[in-house]
């Protein structure tokens, strides 16, 4: 499985880049594979200013739903519009279209104590 | 965890494997909406080996069928089959079941859900005071569901049994891909026709006709996909639908309960049915956006809980989500509007008939 190296992750399976203080989030391609078909991505949460490990939505496959955890503090700016129309987005390319939150990073530096690509790939394998 | 005969080709297929029922199961293979596509489109191949097996044999068997299901066994002739349950002391259900008719009068097979058996097992023993013969065959056969609308036609050349014309409900028994003693039955459970059959794993019988399967190109299917399919067709799910404590006319069984014989409980149906039921297990789409899961709550308009959702999911073939749930009955009519409790939030949803559309 691929696990970029430019990527920070967290042991829930979510992903985020970040740009400045502006980071993008989604979930691995370990916990699409695991969750299998998703139909629905379901996030109401933005404008509001969340903890690290809290929930900022929740992603529903046919036989399954998983909430997402957020993985640094911050505040959720925008949720990927594509997902509306095509959550398989998320199973094709999880860490290109299939992004789903873009989040104002409370502390940048929270972000360098998350799990590298290959200590997340040790959790994994 | 138990294998079935076929758990190491699932493996080697590269199949997504959990435990069900006690026995290492395949739950997917390409994915639930591929596969799910390929039974209601083409054929796919099931493997249901952990289900249940007993047969009964002598002159008593049918009264101790009648005994302890619910529908009418006395009209089946050998090769018919029929869907009925066990209905427990109290009017709940021990298990759903169907009984197959080997020989009239003498040799029956009741087929039960792999979760079920001991109980099941233990369940009909206890009624069984006449001495019928009884053997649990469970461990040793095989049962293999091919399904699909192309699913007769890719079988008929393997046999000589005239499979393409055997009526819903019906079965045959002869030699199938070279294996002999073969049950060959137009049931299943995922509304898209096709067969399951049936046959002892004896003389590497398994792997014989599973990989003629392979051979014939008809893709393997995981459980997940089988419990979509059947959802879409409304068909329910012990444990999930129908249990120890719904009766067989609140899950919407009262087809198959037959008060024309005696049985267990039933007085107690007789006088729900007479009373009224008070819930009712009905089909339901949602309207607005959600996916209804098993135990979500079911409220009316006013935010009162009504009832609880026992199956849902997002109907592949339908392209909307989908649920069986229990509502109290003043909510069951079509058309009804319910709301389902989806994370603190009520999504409408409106009440429907199954099979969904």
């Amino acid at each position: 499985m691929n696990f970029p190296a430019n990527l920070r992750y967290t042991k829930d399976h979510e992903w985020i880049s970040l740009e400045g203080n502006t980071a993008t989030i989604g979930i691995t391609e370990f916990a699409q594979s695991e969750l299998g078909d998703i139909v629905y991505v379901d996030i109401n949460t933005i404008g509001k200013a969340l903890n690290a490990e809290e929930v900022f939505g929740t992603v529903e496959a046919v036989k399954t739903v998983s909430d997402l955890f957020l993985p640094v503090a911050g505040t959720v700016l925008e949720v990927n519009p594509a997902l509306e129309k095509a959550p398989e987005l998320v199973n094709n390319d999880p860490y290109g279209d299939g992004w789903m939150v873009k989040v104002e990073v409370s502390n940048p530096a929270d972000v360098d104590g998350l799990l590298t690509s290959e200590a997340y790939t040790s959790l994994v394998g | 965890m138990k294998n079935t005969p076929f758990t190491e080709k699932h493996i080697a297929l590269g199949a997504k494997m959990a435990e069900f029922a006690g026995y290492n199961m395949p739950i997917s293979y390409t994915g639930i909406n591929d596969e799910h596509a390929s039974v209601r489109n083409n054929v796919g191949i099931f493997d249901v080996s952990h289900m249940g097996e007993f047969m009964l044999k002598g002159e008593h068997a049918l009264d101790l069928i009648q005994r302890v299901t619910s529908n009418d066994a006395s009209k089946l002739t050998a090769g018919k089959a029929q869907y009925s349950c066990f209905p427990n002391e109290e009017g709940g259900i021990v298990d759903d079941l169907i009984v197959y008719c080997i020989e009239e009068n003498k040799v029956y097979m009741l087929v039960v859900n792999a979760s079920n058996i001991e109980k099941d097992w233990n369940w009909v023993n206890r009624y069984n005071v006449n001495n019928v013969e009884m053997h649990n065959i469970s461990d040793r056969t095989c049962l293999l569901a091919i399904q699909g609308p192309n699913a007769t036609k890719l079988l008929q050349p393997l046999t000589d049994m005239d499979i393409m014309n055997l009526k819903y409900y019906t079965f045959s028994k002869g030699k199938f891909a070279g294996i002999d003693n073969v049950v060959v039955s137009a049931t299943g459970y995922t509304g898209a026709g096709g067969v399951e059959i049936y046959f002892e794993n004896s003389d590497g019988a398994a792997d014989i006709i599973w990989d003629k399967m392979m051979e014939l190109g008809i893709k393997p299917i995981g459980l997940a996909a089988r419990d979509t399919l059947r959802l879409e067709m409304g068909f329910c799910l012990y444990g999930n639908d129908i249990d120890d404590t719904t009766s067989p006319l609140e899950g919407g069984l009262g087809w198959i309960t037959k008060f024309t014989k005696e049985f267990t409980a039933k007085a107690i149906l007789e006088k729900q049915k007479l009373d009224g039921i008070k819930r009712k297990l009905v089909g339901f789409e949602m309207v607005d956006r959600g996916i209804p899961r098993h135990d979500y709550i079911i409220k009316d308009a006013t935010g009162d809980i009504i009832g609880k959702v026992t199956s849902g999911t997002q109907a592949p073939s339908l392209g909307k989500a989908i649920g069986l749930g229990y509502v109290a009955i003043a909510h069951a009519a079509l058309d009804s509007e319910i709301f389902i409790d989806i994370r603190n939030s009520l999504v409408k949803a409106k009440v429907v008939k199954a099979p969904f559309a």
